[in-house]
């Protein structure tokens, strides 16, 4: 199996092409301009694999939360490149991609959602595989939804922003925490690898951002 | 022989055609999103992105459908690079780029106002090179000398708010629900001629600009003097001061459109934009242009507005300039000089 993977929701830009468990990356700090440089870094990936789309089994994309416009960039793209050849889309969510990347098997995902909130989830390996402890959600970081026991690993810039606060909330539950963390497309393969085997791919039309932030305006109701 | 795919998502309408160049117009679909920002009382550039990306492919498959033809057949897609909102654009423009580079086609970043300036060439009769256009939108108001796809020369255009804006905030002021352009046409039928007088900005300026933010001024200073006791005005006053309003607006915008014909010495106008469906502008327009003796060609009512036919349309004439090339950087521009074109463009030979 050949997919291809995607990640604009922070200023990095990734791309990454998961061949049968084999994963190779490329990343960029972009800020953002991502819009200019994500189909030159996938277009190279492609030749350096020697791999064309019609090749892939399906096309994956960190589908957020993060910078909406960045989720939608990837979505976008994903969508144009998964109708042209016809392939299914994986929409994989990047807190998930943030505890897959970490290495630790029980890991709370947190990225600064700006306006003191944090994009929070929980994720622990069982068997395997990755059960959700806490679904996805945007709180304050001391609203955090509340998680079992310990041995807890803390990944993502919610713990740049908000450490102290997480680190109240889930005191004596955590070993430790890697601030630096970003999502980035090799982890979103690995998962959407997952998704695709599971036949859990979607048409090109139905790959939509996942924004948790739906709140964005008044209405002239609410003013 | 070519088909294009034209794609439109600059503010908060997705379009999207299916143009070739022999056959002509194929197929287009349109989204409006009036009905989501109304709520709102404008546009919420965020949730016409987020609308944007659940329209586009439905509306890709909607247009191959009806042209009865599918996506390997398409030569090139043409997509809105600018100016507008941003997130939106990048909707379109991601989008279109990465079905290219699927597809190995071109694609084409196209300037939405020369989308709005050439969509009367999509019409019959239509005009001839060269014409004065009058672009007049929500967002947009200008003269320019066309001399032929890619020559544009900028002859005026507003300084602050845009005709379609005075329209739509001059309706919100008389109570009417986003966007109030159109209601606000509708209201002033009913208005009596004469009871109100507002201000003509830059009438007598000399020169092609416009300016437009001191009347939604006006309109406020007369709807607070007739605003009753319970806070309400009466249904005739409501009537009478839209049709004031409209008044102004489109003596404005014909008395610059005749000196810029005279000052170029031209006979043809095109009008574009959604403000080119007012149906007092037309009519005045009609009327001097019989006195005068100059022709006035409008778009199609449907392209009036937004859409994805010109954007597809202005491909086909584009792609005559950039056979093969193949850039898939979507960088857009929500801010772009129509006189850049100029540099990137040289006449084209199918029209």
């Amino acid at each position: 199996m050949h997919i291809l993977a995607l990640e604009t929701s922070t200023e990095y830009c990734s791309v990454a092409l998961w061949q049968d468990g084999a994963t190779i990356e490329h990343c960029k700090l972009v800020g953002q301009k991502h819009s200019e440089l994500l189909m030159e870094m996938l277009d190279n990936l492609l030749r350096e694999a020697n791999v064309t789309l019609s090749q892939l089994d399906g096309i994956a994309f960190g589908a957020g939360p993060g910078s909406f416009t960045g989720v939608r960039i990837a979505c976008g793209v994903a969508q144009g490149l998964a109708l042209g050849v016809n392939l299914p889309v994986a929409g994989v969510c990047t807190l998930q991609a943030l505890a897959q990347a970490s290495g630790y098997g029980k890991v709370i995902t947190a990225l600064d959602a700006r306006m003191a909130e944090v994009y929070h989830a929980a994720y622990e390996k069982r068997q395997g595989e990755w059960v959700v402890a806490s679904e996805p959600g945007l709180c304050l970081p001391q609203d955090a939804q509340q998680v079992d026991g310990t041995d807890w690993f803390g990944a993502g810039s919610g713990f740049a922003v908000h450490g102290a606060a997480l680190g109240d909330r889930y005191a004596g539950q955590m070993t430790g925490s890697d601030a630096q963390a970003v999502p980035r497309a090799g982890a979103i393969a690995q998962l959407a690898a997952i998704m695709f085997a599971a036949g859990r791919g979607v048409d090109a039309a139905q790959a939509m951002p996942l924004y948790l932030r739906d709140r964005v305006a008044l209405k002239t109701s609410e003013r | 022989m070519k088909l294009i795919l034209g794609i439109e998502s600059s503010c908060d309408e997705t379009g999207v055609a299916l143009y070739h160049t022999e056959r002509g117009l194929l197929a287009h679909a349109l989204y409006t999103q009036i009905a989501l920002h109304s709520e709102y009382g404008g546009v919420v550039p965020e949730l016409a992105s987020r609308d944007h990306i659940r329209r586009c492919l439905p509306l890709i498959r909607a247009v191959t459908k009806e042209a009865n033809c599918t996506l390997q057949e398409v030569n090139a897609i043409a997509y809105t690079q600018g100016p507008g909102l941003s997130g939106a654009l990048l909707v379109g423009a991601s989008i279109a780029c990465a079905l290219a580079y699927a597809l190995n086609i071109p694609a084409i970043g196209i300037h939405h106002l020369e989308g709005h300036l050439l969509s009367p060439l999509l019409s019959s009769p239509k005009p001839e090179f060269p014409f004065v256009a009058l672009l007049v939108s929500g967002g947009h108001t200008q003269l320019m000398r066309v001399d032929g796809v890619g020559k544009y020369t900028l002859l005026g255009e507003s300084l602050d708010d845009a005709a379609g804006e005075a329209f739509d905030k001059s309706a919100k002021l008389l109570g009417l629900n986003y966007p109030g352009g159109p209601e606000l046409a509708k209201l002033a039928i009913r208005g009596q001629p004469g009871r109100f007088k507002l201000p003509r900005p830059m009438l007598h300026s000399g020169d092609l600009d416009f300016s437009f933010s001191g009347l939604k001024t006006a309109v406020l200073t007369l709807v607070r003097q007739h605003t009753l006791d319970d806070q309400r005005l009466d249904e005739q006053t409501r009537a009478d001061i839209a049709r004031a309003t409209q008044e102004a607006i489109v003596d404005v915008l014909v008395h610059k459109s005749l000196a810029a014909l005279k000052q170029t010495d031209l006979l043809q106008l095109v009008v574009a934009g959604g403000v080119g469906a007012n149906r007092q502008l037309r009519a005045q327009l009609n009327q001097v242009a019989d006195q005068r003796g100059f022709r006035v060609f409008y778009p199609d009512l449907e392209f009036c507005t937004d859409n994805g036919a010109m954007i597809a349309f202005a491909g086909a004439l584009r792609l005559q300039q950039q056979e093969g090339k193949k850039d898939y950087l979507f960088n857009v521009k929500p801010r772009w000089d129509l006189q850049e074109m100029n540099a990137t463009m040289q006449s084209t030979s199918f029209l």
